[in-house]
């Protein structure tokens, strides 16, 4: 059978359609996911063991079940509670419940490997805990796991694709669609595939570009924390 | 709530359960004999074999899973051949393992001292011999922690298996929920399987990674991403 | 006028006894040298008063709050209290100004116009007005060592605490240090230094407090430097020369 890329590029217009979509629930869950990972994190560490232990309890539970059972998990169990959400909201809840525990373990590591001295300087001028993570160990944290974390974040985006088993109408269920119509499945995914690697270093541009603007220090002295 | 599940329903979720560690050991087996290739090419003298399996490693990385099951469920048989879930889910995977597994154990072999090399080199080892006596068991130490906390990622990711069709334990929830219809107890249920499977390897990693401190790799702390 | 008091303190890590009987008064406007060998007990007695390790027996009183007391108000008492560690511990991803209107603006509430004047004004006395912008990174340990000081002053403490902050210096650093600590002294602060310098100790210290295997073995002016009352004191002397 000969190979016909034509007829898939033809349907060009479904595909940024749905890659737009994959962006777009990369983009809101990355921020979500750093803010519950960020904030579990912050809990882990606290002196609190019942904070401490809740945290636990969910980042390990998230880190040893797969993806595919969390969002039908999340799914069923929202529509059986009465909630009659679009699949893209179920998808953001899934994404960011998943990816804010793993978050949760790089940030604790960030945060571990600021010095105790930093947070002892801090606690004796004054500050409350809250202060001390805000002002004085958030961003050399940040720093030191950054690529980590964009490594994760990118592979957050590559894990929407599951979402599509919801019915969510992103690139992979475009992707389906599209093979299902025009019969030609490997031309389909090969494009995709491309699509999704494109997305891929969009996406570490991205953070490249936002860590210049977020890190004054690396910008103008050009060293690492 | 009236729950039908029975006792047949839950056989049915251990055959899945059965199903799982089968398609993980594949993978596991096949990822792990591709993955040694991938990384011996990684590091290959040839620079034109290093860039090509390097190229070969981004693509898989940079691409879904399911996205790569799809292509060989329904690629391949498009070009002729003809494929059974089980093989297509197997195949995919292994691809898939081998990239990650290629990377871990390029960077654990690299992670092993110049040293080590040169002094293999003044005792007139060949390349080969230098590479299977003094190297490799090296990195092999190296390489086991991560090594075990991939394999997690594994046994998660054959539940991706059940979106072509293989009757694993998702898939076995799945055609059970068909049936009864009290999906959240159902996959309750399987997400609990899932986790007697992976949290025990999950914890052998960790303490595999606490045991051999001076072996760390890289001196930032390592929280390897994860998703899936 | 007694502003710190330390009471019979006790401390131990684990099974292990640093502290076994600590007591001794700071009054307003002394400046005290706390001196030692190593595991003497002595930076352990300095963190105690700032609350940094809690004790397990006795009573330590800093400007009128009861340090021992669990609810003790923390804030109220670091605002009194200001320490300078060994390692500086200035904050590596904000400028030097920014690391010192950090707790006037956050703690203390200041408007940041306000704060920045008074860290130029803090910096100014340290010799540091030209490096308000500078990253501690870009300056030298003896200024980091500067920088970190004008940041504990910028709080107005009623006390400084210095823990040993020259050691982690070069020799050739430590000068500039000693002199802005000396000014320091001479405008009336009440401060207790751990330190090693025994030149400076006898030069600037109102007050010796020998420490020795968890106690206070010996206190008094800077004479007992030159005559010492305790064997222990005579052989602490001589080992330093």
């Amino acid at each position: 059978m000969m190979l016909d890329f034509t007829a898939i590029l033809s349907q060009w217009q479904l595909m940024l359609d749905g890659a737009a979509l994959t962006a777009k629930l990369a983009l809101v869950t990355t921020v979500t996911g750093f803010l519950i990972g960020t904030l579990c994190a912050v809990a882990r560490r606290s002196q609190s063991s019942v904070f401490s232990r809740i945290a636990a309890i969910y980042v390990e539970s998230i880190r040893n079940t797969p993806f595919l059972v969390q969002i039908f998990l999340v799914y069923f169990g929202l529509s059986s509670m009465g909630f009659s959400f679009t699949a893209f909201t179920v998808s953001v809840i899934a994404l960011t419940i998943n990816v804010g525990a793993y978050t949760a373990e790089i940030m604790r590591a960030g945060f571990e490997s600021v010095h105790k001295g930093q947070w002892e300087a801090a606690e004796t001028l004054g500050l409350t805990k809250w202060q001390q993570y805000w002002h004085v160990a958030l961003r050399p944290a940040i720093e030191r796991v950054y690529p980590a974390l964009t490594s994760q974040f990118i592979l957050l985006m590559l894990a929407s694709s599951v979402t599509s088993q919801i019915s969510t109408e992103e690139l992979t269920a475009t992707a389906n669609f599209i093979q299902s119509e025009t019969y030609r499945p490997f031309e389909t995914f090969v494009i995709v595939a491309g699509i999704y690697i494109a997305l891929s270093l969009l996406m570490r541009l991205i953070f490249w570009l936002f860590g210049l603007a977020i890190f004054p220090r690396r910008r103008r002295l050009g060293t690492m924390i | 709530m009236n729950i039908s599940l029975n006792f047949a329903h839950i056989q049915f979720l251990l055959e899945g359960t059965f199903w799982t560690v089968i398609l993980s050991l594949m993978a596991f087996g096949g990822g792990g004999m591709m993955g040694f290739l991938i990384a011996l090419g990684r590091i290959a003298p040839l620079r034109a074999l290093r860039v090509v399996i390097a190229a070969w490693v981004q693509l898989i990385q940079g691409t879904p899973l399911l996205i790569i099951m799809f292509m060989v469920y329904f690629g391949l048989p498009q070009l002729g051949l003809s494929i059974s879930p089980l093989l297509a889910a197997g195949v995919s995977l292994t691809i898939y393992a081998s990239a990650y597994l290629g990377e871990i154990w390029r960077g654990c072999i690299q992670a092993v001292p110049r040293a080590q090399w040169e002094a293999a080199e003044c005792l007139a080892l060949s390349g080969v011999q230098r590479m299977f006596k003094v190297i490799l068991p090296q990195a092999i130490k190296l390489a086991t922690p991560p090594t075990v906390g991939f394999s997690v990622q594994i046994i998660k990711n054959t539940s991706l298996a059940s979106v072509v069709g293989f009757v694993e334990l998702a898939r076995a929830g799945q055609l059970i929920n068909n049936s009864i219809f009290e999906p959240f107890i159902i996959y309750l249920i399987v997400a609990t399987l899932y986790f007697c499977l992976c949290f025990p390897v999950s914890v052998l990693s960790r303490r595999l990674e606490r045991g051999a401190p001076e072996k760390k790799i890289k001196p930032v702390p390592t929280v390897s991403p994860r998703i899936n | 006028m007694s502003i710190i008091t330390l009471r019979n303190v006790q401390k131990s890590f684990g099974h292990n006894p640093v502290l076994k009987d600590v007591s001794f008064s700071v009054n307003q406007g002394q400046v005290v040298a706390l001196i030692g060998a190593s595991g003497s007990g002595k930076s352990t007695a300095l963190r105690c008063i700032d609350r940094l390790e809690t004790i397990n027996g006795g009573s330590i009183e800093v400007c009128g709050h009861k340090v021992e007391d669990p609810h003790v108000n923390l804030r109220k008492l670091r605002q009194d209290v200001g320490i300078v560690f060994q390692s500086y511990n200035l904050f590596p991803h904000l400028t030097i100004e920014q690391n010192i209107t950090l707790g006037p603006v956050s703690v203390k509430k200041m408007a940041k116009a306000e704060a920045r004047r008074l860290a130029l004004s803090v910096l100014e006395q340290v010799g540091l007005a030209d490096k308000a912008d500078s990253y501690p990174e870009q300056l030298s340990g003896g200024q980091q060592q500067r920088a970190a000081i004008a940041r504990s002053l910028a709080m107005k403490p009623k006390v400084m605490l210095f823990d040993e902050v020259t050691s982690a210096l070069d020799p050739k650093l430590t000068g500039e240090v000693l002199r802005v600590i000396e000014r320091l002294a001479g405008s009336g602060m009440t401060m207790i230094m751990v330190t090693h310098e025994m030149n400076f100790a006898r030069r600037v210290a109102d007050k010796i407090i020998f420490m020795h295997q968890g106690t206070v073995h010996e206190s008094g002016t800077v004479e007992i430097l030159k005559t010492p009352g305790t064997a222990a004191l005579q052989e602490f002397i001589s080992n330093d020369l």
